[in-house]
């Protein structure tokens, strides 16, 4: 594959290294022997200055001027086997898109193995098996923990994946299918909608539905509100809706917070969670040990 | 006629003639040497190989006892394991090797190149081997003037297959520092070595034989750079190998019965035998030359003959320039080996070394690095303020412990996992995930220095203490 789009540097590429080569033999070959007048010593370039000082040119070893055309000699054999003359891939065809494809594929053969062994059990089986939990931790804290914590506990915005409280579902195919294709939690902006009041009069029946704090007026006020707009997602009774991946309302878990003000922002704003898919970057025996180590993380430990 | 002068008119081209600028190698026939600086070359030659050669072959704790696993990453020195973290250690004996050279080389010159430098040891013991098999100097140029007949061609064949052994070993020991010997050994029979510890057998092995056998002083004379920067380490009380003008000048030959001073002569009787055993082949007559390696053969050879004619040793002796310029004599040089330039080396060699040596021994072999979770930060149900770590414990130990973590640095600052101590197995690492909860109305600033100690239960020498930050906001 070659990044230049005209002919013209392959060939001007081409043609310097080539001309250097030529023009460093002729060079050096120059400076090998020397034009002198008789009686003058070849050694000698200057004469005297400062009383005794001489520039002088002494001969170079003859063994050195064989070690550097042998240099040159490598340097022609290894144009011909490796890139280097413009675009010519060289006999060998080496690049280094292919050494690391060459090292992927060794890594994949003498990993798959294990990977594979997993990748036939399902789920539940691979969730109990202690190899397979630390093989599934490494996996979680290189890939995973960037965004969802080294303990997976999550933060602001990334799930909490050892809470048993699932968004999309909890049973390991799901965390599986969450895992390979990602999800995109997007909650409407109802700001324009509802108005400053009918936001915080939505927001204050929300903190109702889980028995928190709230002002009952204001949250009777939202309850029909919710209702038209909430339920469709929701569900009426504000248990949430795992096919749409809309959050459950009626736990004490908040994805973003729970204070009245991050649940005021939340119906204004909207929301947009973005979870990657992993499939296609992982593959599936990973993606397979990651949500077995996943599932396990809100089971019940028995040691 | 005999009365009849001719005038000779010389004919000098008028034309610049072509020449090579190439200095063609002439084969150099050292002749051998016996004395008392030759029997220090000799001792030094027989332990730096006793060491090089021997020590792959020693065993400590079950495993090789110096073995440079560049694999595994793990340097085995007798009862040390060092790892890459340890990469310190490594330039601090550089710096040692460093200094060290300076020192000795501003007391007495070359000692290195002289007496134990590799190049100067393989090509001591090859030319021993030369001289072996083809005899002294005298021998071996009539050997190579010979033309090519049955004894030739024998002497030859003999003299390069013991050095092709001698490199094949050479170079088999060197990979043995970095394979475990026994096993390359095994593997070498069999014929399964890998094609990386071929490789560095034979380019070793080569190098030696070439070196040795072939390149010998171009190496010092063209390659090294120390002998291009040794003039600099000199001063005028810098012992060097010197001729002593003075005493030898005006040189030529004589007979024994012979009175110096009526003759005016000097003690130089002209053998040239000192040039016959330079290494070399510089004329040590003509003053301290930068292709002069400091072996002393010169010397010796000198000695000998002054014995022979019952004059002093010495005329070619290790002194100073300041002695050969009258400023003090050889009586005094020890005293003036005391000076500044020397005294400063000496003090700053100390010092490191002296770091060097505590450090090294007091080298806890456990390594932890703290790494907060980059997430944002969390309130627990009860108000509290939780950061998530990830503590990387390394164990660089040959056995197995089991480190207890705790923490210190903020008013009640607390580890809030049930378990607290991890079990790392030897010449492992291990990723704690650990929570700290901190109460916030405890904590004045956003972001505090905290501390993490971990700590061997079986052995609390076995601690250390690794610095974080608590984000409270």
């Amino acid at each position: 594959m070659s990044d230049f789009v005209s002919e013209f540097w392959n060939l001007f590429v081409t043609g310097i290294v080539v001309l250097s080569l030529i023009w460093i033999v002729w060079f050096v070959r120059g400076q090998t022997t020397s034009k002198l007048k008789p009686g003058q010593k070849a050694e000698v370039i200057q004469k005297a200055w400062d009383g005794d000082l001489q520039e002088l040119n002494n001969p170079l070893p003859r063994w050195w001027l064989s070690l550097f055309y042998l240099t040159i000699v490598f340097a022609v054999i290894y144009l011909a086997l490796y890139p280097g003359l413009g675009t010519y891939k060289g006999y060998y065809g080496w690049s280094s898109r292919g050494q690391l494809q060459a090292e992927q594929e060794q890594a994949t053969k003498k990993y798959g193995p294990i990977f594979d062994k997993f990748l036939k059990q399902d789920l539940k089986t691979v969730a109990a098996n202690p190899e397979a939990r630390e093989t599934g931790k490494r996996l979680f804290l290189t890939y995973c923990s960037q965004c969802h914590g080294s303990d997976a506990a999550g933060a602001r915005g990334f799930p909490n994946l050892t809470d048993n409280d699932w968004l999309y579902g909890g049973d390991p195919d799901t965390i599986k299918t969450t895992i390979s294709n990602g999800r995109g939690g997007v909650m409407p902006a109802w700001g324009p909608v509802l108005g400053e009041q009918g936001v915080k009069d939505v927001a204050n029946y929300v903190l109702s539905l889980s028995g928190s704090k709230h002002d009952a007026k204001l949250a009777a006020a939202g309850k029909d509100k919710f209702a038209t707009f909430c339920a469709a997602c929701h569900m009426p009774d504000g248990k949430g809706m795992q096919a749409l991946g809309a959050p459950n309302l009626t736990d004490k878990i908040w994805l973003y917070g729970g204070s009245e003000a991050t649940i005021i922002e939340t119906i204004t704003k909207g929301r947009n969670g973005h979870m990657p898919a992993q499939l296609e970057k992982l593959g599936e025996a990973k993606v397979h040990l990651l949500a077995a180590f996943v599932y396990g993380l809100s089971q019940p430990q028995t040691k | 006629m005999a009365d009849q002068k001719q005038t000779v008119i010389p004919i000098t081209p008028a034309v610049e003639v072509e020449q090579s600028l190439l200095a063609v190698k002439q084969k150099i026939y050292p002749r051998a040497v016996h004395g008392w600086f030759a029997n220090w070359r000799i001792a030094l030659v027989v332990f730096t190989q006793l060491v090089y050669y021997g020590m792959p072959w020693l065993t400590w704790d079950k495993r090789q006892a110096v073995l440079f696993d560049l694999a595994a990453r793990k340097f085995y020195i007798l009862g040390l394991v060092l790892w890459p973290q340890d990469f310190i250690y490594l330039t601090g004996l550089l710096v040692i090797s460093a200094l060290s050279l300076f020192l000795f080389t501003a007391v007495a010159g070359r000692l290195w190149c002289g007496y134990s430098c590799p190049q100067t040891v393989y090509t001591e013991i090859f030319m021993w081997i030369a001289r072996k098999i083809e005899g002294d100097r005298p021998k071996q140029i009539k050997l190579d003037q010979m033309p090519w007949n049955a004894e030739k061609i024998g002497k030859k064949t003999a003299k390069h297959m013991l050095w092709l052994a001698l490199a094949f070993w050479t170079g088999f020991t060197f990979v043995g520092y970095f394979v475990p010997i026994k096993e390359l050994a095994v593997s070498f029979v069999q014929w399964t070595l890998g094609s990386w510890e071929i490789f560095w057998i034979f380019f070793y092995g080569f190098a030696t034989y070439g070196n040795a056998g072939f390149m010998r002083e171009q190496v010092c004379i063209y390659m090294c750079p120390y002998g291009r920067f040794q003039s600099v380490m000199f001063d005028a009380d810098t012992l060097t190998v010197t001729y002593d003008s003075k005493r030898g000048e005006p040189r030529g030959s004589r007979s024994k019965s012979v009175d110096r001073q009526t003759a005016q002569i000097g003690d130089c009787v002209d053998c040239g035998i000192c040039v016959q055993v330079c290494p070399t082949d510089i004329d040590i007559r003509d003053g301290l030359q930068y292709e002069c390696i400091g072996c002393a053969a010169c010397i010796d050879a000198c000695d000998q003959v002054m014995d022979k004619i019952g004059y002093p040793r010495g005329l070619i002796r290790y002194t100073t320039e300041n002695v050969i310029q009258g400023k003090y004599t050889d009586q005094n040089i020890l005293a003036h080996a005391l000076r500044p330039r020397t005294i400063i080396y000496s003090m700053v060699l100390t010092t490191i070394i002296s770091v060097f040596a505590y450090t090294l021994f007091n080298r806890v072999p456990l390594r932890v690095d703290a790494i907060r979770d980059r997430i944002a930060i969390r309130e627990t149900g009860e108000g509290l303020i939780e950061n998530v770590y990830r503590l990387q414990i390394i164990n660089m130990d040959d056995k197995s412990h089991r480190y207890a973590i705790s923490v210190a640095g903020l008013p009640g600052i607390k580890i809030a996992d049930q378990v607290s101590s991890f079990e790392v197995a030897t010449l492992q690492n291990f990723d704690a995930v650990l929570h700290l909860q901190v109460d916030p109305a405890l904590v004045k600033t956003p972001s505090s220095p905290v501390q993490f100690k971990v700590q061997a239960m079986d052995n609390p020498k076995l601690t250390k203490i690794v610095k974080a930050t608590f984000l409270s906001h």
